[in-house]
């Protein structure tokens, strides 16, 4: 084995003298639960609580990465260091796909299983008939008993013909999806502007990119708005608004995640902390940002057209 | 408490060495109870009874084998008697063979058992249908087309005996905590229906006897069957965890003869009115008694 | 760059409790999780004999039926996810690197937050035992509606829930990151010790299922406070949902419990035999058919629910073939012993006792899998029965087993092997009361999670008592065997240790192991841990 090419290459860094950021993460991920448990008991001191340990949260995020990057950059990483980042974020994605999976499965269920079964369907007639009445079988659905009250759904699009305005403002997912895939190619352009080692114009792209994900999430939030007050589509809308909240709102949560990210990174890369060579940083951000656009596909498809 | 706790766990140690001593004669007589699943009284339980068996000798045989390999290479091969180490690592034919037997055993237990599976899920051809609901902590009873219904808790005696320190010698308790004040009554000789559901939470009901054991769970309807071959008394218990007192929800059916079973509803639906008054009425007593 | 030698005395650690918090090393982290789960089998332990203790005799004596169903879920709880998986990820950190040649975990500051997120996850969890409404009480398997009724615990038990998913995450992609990219040149894949390659296939399983978990309780979690109805059939939502989506998770959990302890098992036999295991590549293949069976066999947990036949069926099918992968390790490991050259140190003892007691468990899982038969075994002792065998004798002797094996190794000292021999006899004996008569019960009618029985099943369940406190007490043995060690009480230790030991650990480093092993990665392509051919 000829390793000996570059010995600094050889070796893998470990911070011997060991770190205080993990305690402090945990510090704040107890904040944070028990503040958000003492929350749904009804106990004040949740909220203070909770939003003391968001707080730690946040510091520890700024603290930790700002350490991990100032290694990098001091050439501390090896090329081995890389690939563990690559493999680890790799698979964290990967826990995330099984996460949205468990959410993914249950709107699965529902349609496949539990509302057919309450329909009668299979060897479900007595439970139609003793149970539910009679009640027929349809999506979406509040399910028998009518949870939350008639609401109506959010169409992925809206008709043409009313002007532009009112067609964008009944085609939010739609838009959505445009946006997030816009902003899926220019955060791959960001990254070709950095392999060329042009910083600026890549932090451009990705300024562009964020933007695009602020934009997003305004416009998700405008459509829950819009459902709340005018559709009666509620988290209480029985397992359509279920699934609808869950699904969209978890992954919700992940784009104001990766859009902070992406901000960071944004300003990282025009500061000049990425070189064509080593930008693992960028890198990971960026397929965190693939992924969520491909589960919005997920979502477009399975919870708005579908 | 200690103590009174103490004398029990003496009575049961002085009862253990008893029976261990007198040997497998007392012993036998409750061995086949105590030990083993009940061979039950339909077709059903029956069939399910011998695929138990027959899965158990099969295991029984495997076990020797495997265990005898092994316990006759721990005697034979130790270093202590000059045993030197072989260097063989693998053989492709021996692992197919270990492979392939394992599979042909498991085909062999796994169509008796489809068979009997495809039959126990055949509701079909029912001749009579019940209703019957769990809710913390008792049974509902509803004969379907009959108008009969009434529910079924543990009774009173039972109920007395369980509480923290009630001081009851519960040898003196009839069928302690597996007694209720309504049993559930059904003609033998007949296919019956049993409809599952629960109001609150799930709840499994199983008579061993039967081999039948399904969830009760709110909102959906279960269904499976029984056809009772011999008149008796039959008991089971709730099956599925379902909250306090998941331990003191026992099942009783008993099983009359379709005459004496036809005679019993027709007492049922005369003193419809008054029944369900006691059954009110017990219910009271119960909690009464918590 | 010559200092970066194998060498200790360059930097201890510092000294105090700042050096355990700050910590980095992965054997540091590995002896804080060993001890963590040594607290947490002594607190699930307790928890056991609560309910041992009302059920040595009918009638209720000590505590009320719905603290009997804390007890029962909240030691099942303790056991699994602060005994067992902490235990293992416990020896991965030491094991692993080691083994491999690498400087340390991939992820080191990572590995850290890993471990301590554990003490405040179950410090929540145990906090709930003086909530209002009482800790948890709906088993283990939190089945809705009944885990609704929980008071103030549900939002602790369902973070916790979170954190020790967290934990269980970051660990796994530590091990299998570790293992893909910084094996030392030369050990490819198929030179791994076993326990390496049983631990890669757990972490995939473990990222694979964990957020399943998760994503399960966050539905209770919603259902209760926030109106949503995936489990409540009124708003078209299923109670059953939430089981397949949990055992979705479960029966994974299962195998992530006990595959580490197949790779512990795997290494000590060869080790004990003075023979090279049988059929490397066939454990390999058996561990990764397993895992792969694992995901498509959950609906076996749940054959009364009333599923359609078609999925009974399938899930009979799919569960009894996992027999076939399982049967391959355990003719294997006798293979291994034949014509071998035995010696029986404690360590092998507990890994006789291993492939013993867990075949016997094994059989038991297939009687449960037929599902005719299921239908009586189902939520009775006898499923208690079944999962202990597999779990304490099966995961716990496999712990005793590679601790009493790797110990003088880490302390540079001997344990006491009287005690150790003693410590596996009365273990064995007492596990077997314990849990033996638990089948006949469960075969007679006693249904599980019950704090009160009728009489004829007074005699098993009085024996089953007795054999579970002199279980635990037995345990004392161990834990002063332990500590005696710990302080360098016994002899020396070679550096090999034992005899036939095979690998890096044995072979290549000194006892006890320096606190930084390796900064220069060792080249490892002369070495041949077992012939390929
Ligand atoms: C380490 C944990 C572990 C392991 C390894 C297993 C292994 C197995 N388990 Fe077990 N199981 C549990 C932990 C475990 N289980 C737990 C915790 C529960 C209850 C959860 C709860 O409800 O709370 C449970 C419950 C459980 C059930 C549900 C019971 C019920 O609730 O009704 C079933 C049903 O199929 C089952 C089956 C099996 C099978 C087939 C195996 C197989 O993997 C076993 C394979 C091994 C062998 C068969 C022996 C060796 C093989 C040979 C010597 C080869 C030749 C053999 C033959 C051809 C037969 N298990
Ligand atoms: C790994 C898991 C595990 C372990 C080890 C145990 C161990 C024990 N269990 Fe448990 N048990 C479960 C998992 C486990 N159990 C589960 C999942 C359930 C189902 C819960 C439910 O229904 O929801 C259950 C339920 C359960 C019941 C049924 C309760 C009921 O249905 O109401 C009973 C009753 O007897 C019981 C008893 C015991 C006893 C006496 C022990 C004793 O063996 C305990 C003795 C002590 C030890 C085993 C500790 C020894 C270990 C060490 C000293 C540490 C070594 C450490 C290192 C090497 C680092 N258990
Ligand atoms: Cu009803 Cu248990
Ligand atoms: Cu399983």
């Amino acid at each position: 084995m000829a390793h000996s090419a570059e010995n600094n290459q050889d070796i893998y860094y470990v911070p011997h003298e060991g770190s205080l950021w993990p305690a402090i993460a945990i510090v704040g991920m107890f904040g944070t639960t028990v503040g958000a448990s003492m929350m749904m008991n009804e106990s004040s001191f949740g909220a203070p609580l909770m939003y003391a340990g968001i707080a730690v949260l946040l510091f520890m995020f700024y603290g930790w990465i700002k350490q991990v990057a100032g290694e990098s950059m001091s050439g501390l990483y090896n090329k081995r260091m890389d690939l563990s980042f690559r493999w680890s974020m790799g698979w964290f994605i990967f826990s995330e796909v099984m996460f949205f999976a468990a959410f993914f499965g249950a709107l699965w269920y529902a349609r496949a299983i539990s509302i057919p079964f309450i329909g009668g369907e299979g060897n479900n007639l007595a439970t139609n008939l003793f149970l539910w009445d009679g009640w027929e079988a349809h999506w979406p659905t509040n399910g028998p008993a009518e949870w939350g009250g008639i609401f109506q759904t959010v169409a992925p699009w809206g008709e043409w013909g009313h002007g532009f305005k009112e067609w964008f403002n009944h085609s939010l997912p739609l838009v959505n999806t445009m946006i997030l895939l816009t902003s899926g190619v220019t955060l791959e352009w960001a990254h070709h502007r950095l392999l060329q080692g042009k910083n600026g114009r890549a932090a451009i792209m990705l300024g562009i990119t964020s933007a695009l994900g602020v934009w997003f999430l305004y416009l998700q939030a405008s459509e829950y708005a819009h459902a709340y007050a005018d559709l009666n589509l509620t988290l209480e809308s029985g397992i359509y608004g279920s699934t609808f909240y869950m699904l969209t709102g978890f992954h919700g949560m992940h784009v104001t995640l990766g859009t902070i990210m992406l901000i960071v990174i944004t300003i990282r890369t025009a500061m000049g902390h990425f070189s064509k060579e080593q930008h693992f940083g960028f890198e990971g951000v960026a397929w965190y940002w693939h992924f969520v656009d491909v589960v919005w596909l997920g979502l477009f498809i399975f919870v708005y057209i579908l | 408490m200690s103590s009174a706790f103490m004398s029990r766990a003496g009575a049961l140690m002085s009862k253990l060495a008893i029976a261990a001593s007198l040997g497998m004669v007392s012993q036998a007589a409750t061995a086949e109870y105590a030990l083993n699943m009940p061979v039950g009284v339909t077709e059903i339980s029956r069939e399910v009874y011998d695929l138990h068996m027959l899965v158990f000798y099969v295991c029984c045989v495997i076990g020797a084998v495997v265990f005898g390999a092994m316990i006759y290479s721990i005697i034979a091969h130790r270093k202590s008697k000059g045993a030197k180490a072989a260097n063989f690592h693998h053989s492709t034919v021996v692992e197919i063979v270990w492979t392939a037997i394992p599979f042909v055993i498991l085909m062999a237990l796994a169509l008796p058992a489809a068979k009997t599976l495809v039959k126990m899920e055949n509701t079909r051809g029912a001749e009579m249908s019940i209703k019957v609901t769990g809710y913390q902590w008792k049974w509902q009873y509803e004969y379907i087309d009959e108008d009969v219904s009434f529910y079924s808790t543990l009774s009173q005696d039972s109920n007395f005996a369980r509480q923290k320190n009630s001081g009851v010698d519960l040898e003196s308790v009839d069928n302690y905590l597996l007694d209720v004040d309504n049993p559930l009554v059904v003609p033998t000789d007949t296919k019956i229906r049993l409809l599952l559901t629960a109001a609150d939470v799930i709840h499994a009901w199983w008579v061993p006897d039967f081999a039948v054991k399904k969830d009760a769970i709110p909102g959906y309807i279960n269904e499976t069957w029984m056809q009772i071959d011999e008149p008796g008394t039959y008991r089971g218990q709730c099956a599925e965890l379902c909250g306090r007192d998941h331990g003191f929800m026992p099942v009783v059916v008993i099983a009359k003869t379709p005459e004496e079973y036809q005679a019993w509803l027709a007492a049922q639906k005369g003193a419809e009115s008054a029944l369900n008054g006691a059954a009110i009425a017990t219910e009271q007593n119960v909690a009464l008694a918590q | 760059m010559s200092h970066a030698e194998a060498h200790d005395h360059h930097h201890g650690p510092e000294p105090g409790f700042m050096r355990w918090l700050k910590t980095t090393n992965h054997k540091d982290l590995g002896a804080l999780y060993l001890m963590f789960s040594l607290a947490m089998f002594i607190v699930g332990g307790l928890m056991s004999l609560v309910i041992r203790a009302e059920l040595f005799t009918p009638g209720m004596q000590f505590v009320d039926p719905q603290f009997f169903n804390s007890m029962t879920t909240m030691h099942a709880l303790f056991m699994i996810f602060g005994g067992v998986m902490p235990a293992f990820t416990g020896l991965s950190n030491y094991l692993i690197p080691i083994q491999l040649g690498a400087p340390d975990m991939a992820l080191p500051r990572i590995n850290n937050m890993g471990f301590w997120i554990l003490p405040i996850a179950f410090g929540m969890l145990l906090s709930t035992l003086f909530m209002d409404g009482g800790a948890p009480a709906g088993g283990w398997t939190l089945y809705p509606p009944l885990s609704m009724q929980t008071g103030d615990a549900m939002p602790f038990l369902v973070f916790s829930i979170h954190l020790m998913g967290i934990s269980s995450i970051t660990g796994a992609i530590n091990v299998i990151v570790t293992i893909l990219n910084l094996r030392a040149p030369g050990m490819d894949l198929m030179k791994m010790p076993l326990f390496c390659w049983t631990w890669l296939i757990t972490a995939f399983l473990l990222i694979a299922v964990m957020p399943v978990l998760a994503g399960a309780v966050t539905m209770l979690l919603t259902d209760k406070y926030f109106g949503t109805t995936f489990f409540a059939a009124a708003g078209g939502g299923d109670p059953v949902m939430f089981q397949h989506i949990f055992w979705f998770f479960g029966h994974p959990e299962v195998y992530i419990m006990i595959l580490p302890a197949f790779g512990v098992v795997s290494q000590i036999i060869p080790t004990f035999a003075r023979k090279t295991l049988f059929g490397y590549s066939s454990m390999v293949y058996a561990t990764a058919a397993i895992a792969f069976l694992s995901f498509i066999v959950w609906a076996h947990h749940m054959f009364t629910v009333g599923m359609p036949v078609a999925a009974e069926l399938f899930f009979m099918f799919a569960t009894m073939l996992i027999s076939v992968p399982t049967g391959v390790k355990v003719f294997n490991w006798v293979a291994t012993m034949w014509r071998g050259s035995m010696t029986f140190e404690t360590p092998m003892l507990f890994s006789l006792g291993f492939v013993i007691l867990f075949t016997i468990g094994g059989f038991s899982g297939l009687m449960l899998a037929m599902t005719p038969v299921d239908f009586q075994y189902h939520d009775s002792y006898f499923v208690v029965a079944h999962f202990h065998y597999v779990l304490v004798p099966g995961a716990v002797f496999s712990l005793f087993a590679a601790v009493y094996y790797w110990l003088p190794k880490w302390t540079g000292t001997m344990y006491n092997e009287k005690l150790g021999k003693l410590h596996f006899w009365l273990s064995t004996i007492f596990i077997n009361v314990l849990f033996f008569p638990q089948h006949f019960l469960g075969l007679a009618g006693m249904p599980r999670r019950i704090p009160d029985y009728s009489l004829q099943f007074a005699e098993f369940n009085f024996m089953s008592s007795v054999g579970a406190f002199a279980f635990f007490i037995t345990q004392f043995i161990f834990l002063y065997n332990l500590i005696t060690t710990c302080r360098g009480k016994w002899e020396k230790a070679t550096d090999q240790v034992w005899e036939g030991a095979k690998g890096v650990e044995w072979e290549m480093l000194p006892s006890p192991l320096p606190y930084h092993t390796f900064e220069q990665q060792p080249d490892l392509s002369d070495y041949e841990p077992h012939p390929t051919h």
